[in-house]
């Protein structure tokens, strides 16, 4: 494997980061809360499409759409249920709430598919199988494109929505100040509820993607969690485009600490996510110690 | 006809009272004016007013309705718009986009006769309101204020930290606003001010009322004396 193609692969994979870490990006852009069960959503999305291709036989693409509904509506419950009385009580509570929440996800999702393993890539046709050779060392797979034309379709259509349509706006005027949005007449718990809804529905998308390109199971949330958070993390916290950037940073660090050695794939993405940490937030707090 | 009933409001910030007993009545396109040292409590009962924040005990009454426990924007469907202290405008939103999103209900005012009262907003349409004067700033929380075509507007120091030349605008604009009809609550600082805009003024200390009458017919040092808390001289 070349370089380059490190690179290129690193990018496809680093298009699904962003898909799966869209949607923590949105809640803690919106909300300021931390969805610990954010990776187990993006899980129980998977299996939603998992159980339609097992019932009715369709592909998994058509089968997230027909699941879209349910995971919005989902998406809804969880806020007005949990999120929003978890959000009166100060930062914590939101983490805990979400942290008890991943493991019910995470039992639930055990007792009903028992702990076996699953994937959707063979279900899912020639996406999956089908490659272009550009040169010897590089070549295009179509899962890797549609992953990222998908990616970058959906923070556009993300962007557009929150730069220039009325909605848009009211979300991010209920990001910047709520009790003001309120006072000019902005429902900010309908906003949050949106912003939730949008979220699960997004991270359901990751959860499809990672049935297609690779397999799950019902405790394969938490690392999808992971890698969500330290794109979102590298990106610049609660930035959209951040959010796309840092993804394809964390995919193409991997792959290239693959491309040394595999086994140092998710070792290197941390390491940019360390050093990104150590960077943007410990150099002050660093220096505030030495002064002490 | 009253407009704006307010019933033996208490307001607490946990242990602190901030709002005791407050108990007046606004009536239709009046204008009037609550002055009050610092801490008096006036952002507390404006807020509590526009449904920011939620009273202890008490009644507020609008148009007949009970709005006491209706959270803040559906009041101001309702046709209550509150100018908050210091502004608090949407940093990253454009001056036109932070007007468009507080259109709650139609009227007279829309984007268009907003920017004719505040042209100086004309040339700033387009730009962040992070990137505003002070006034320009004032303008646009006024203008976003309007926007929602209220029959209730409720300034809280709207001068605050303007330059007096910025000030006089602000308040000409204000004096078109009340020719319309518009009933306001305003809470001032400058008691000249206060006196000249208004035709009934309450001035609060500690919490309570503990002045109210027709500006024309308050003298000045009887205002400055229950301003500052000191007794009357028999
Ligand atoms: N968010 C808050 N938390 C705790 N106490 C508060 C809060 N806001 C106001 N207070 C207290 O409530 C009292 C009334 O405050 P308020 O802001 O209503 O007064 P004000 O008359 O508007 O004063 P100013 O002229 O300084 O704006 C003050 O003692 C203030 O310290
Ligand atoms: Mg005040």
């Amino acid at each position: 494997m070349t370089i380059v193609n490190a690179v290129v692969q690193g990018i496809f994979l680093g298009a699904f980061y962003a898909v799966l870490a869209c949607g923590l990006s949105i809640m803690f852009g919106v909300m300021r809360v931390i969805n610990l069960a954010h990776g187990d959503i993006a899980v129980l999305g998977a299996y939603v499409v998992f159980v339609i291709v097992q019932s009715t036989g369709m592909s998994p693409l058509v089968a997230f759409v027909v699941a879209l509904p349910v995971m919005i509506l989902l998406g809804y419950v969880l806020q007005l249920t949990v999120l929003e009385r978890s959000l009166k009580s100060g930062i914590l509570t939101p983490l805990l709430a979400t942290f008890g929440l991943s493991i019910v996800i995470q039992n639930l999702l055990l007792i009903s598919f028992s702990p076996d393993v699953r994937s959707l890539g063979g279900n899912a046709g020639a996406i999956t199988t089908s490659s272009w050779q550009v040169t010897g060392g590089l070549s295009v797979s179509a899962l890797g494109m549609v992953i990222l034309v998908m990616a970058v379709l959906l923070f556009g259509a993300l962007q557009l929505f929150l730069s220039s349509t009325r909605a848009g706006w009211m979300m991010r005027a209920t990001a910047e100040d709520a009790d003001a949005a309120e006072l000019v007449g902005i429902d900010s718990r309908g906003v949050y509820a949106r912003a939730t809804a949008l979220a699960v529905a997004i991270a359901a998308l990751g959860g499809l993607f990672l049935a297609i390109r690779s397999v799950f199971d019902p405790v394969s949330g938490p690392t999808q969690l992971i890698f969500a958070f330290e794109a979102v993390v590298i990106g610049g916290m609660g930035s959209l485009w951040g959010t796309l950037l840092g993804g394809l940073a964390l995919g193409v660090a991997q792959t290239l600490g693959a491309h040394i050695n595999p086994e140092y794939s998710a070792l290197t993405g941390h390491l940019l996510f360390l050093a990104v940490l150590i960077v943007r937030f410990g150099g002050g707090r660093l220096s505030l110690r030495m002064a002490r | 006809m009253t407009l704006l009933r307010v019933e033996e409001l208490d307001c607490r910030y946990g242990l602190l009272q901030a709002v005791r007993g407050v108990s007046f009545e606004l009536a239709q396109g009046e204008t009037l004016a609550l002055i009050g040292a610092n801490g008096a409590g006036k952002s507390t009962l404006l807020r509590a007013i526009a449904g920011a924040h939620r009273p202890h005990g008490g009644r507020v009454l609008f148009d007949g309705v009970d709005v006491t426990s209706m959270p803040a924007h559906r009041r101001v469907s309702l046709g209550i718009a509150l100018v908050p202290e210091g502004r608090r405008l949407f940093p990253s939103l454009t001056v036109e986009e932070n007007l468009r999103v507080a259109a709650a209900r139609r009227g007279r005012w829309n984007v268009q006769s907003v920017l004719e009262v505040f042209p100086l907003l004309q040339p700033r349409r387009h730009m962040a309101a992070a990137n505003l004067s002070g006034g320009e700033q004032q303008a646009v929380a006024i203008g976003r204020a309007l926007m929602s075509n209220p029959r209730l507007l409720l300034l809280d120091e709207v001068s605050l930290g303007l330059a007096p030349i910025v000030v006089d605008a602000v308040y000409r604009s204000l004096a078109d606003i009340i020719k319309e009809g518009t009933t306001v609550l305003l809470v001032e600082q400058d008691l000249t001010r206060a006196l000249n805009v208004a035709g009934r003024v309450i001035c609060m200390l500690e919490g309570r009322i503990v002045l109210e009458g027709e500006a024309a017919s308050l003298d000045r040092d009887r205002v400055v004396g229950a301003y500052f808390g000191l007794k009357q001289p028999a």
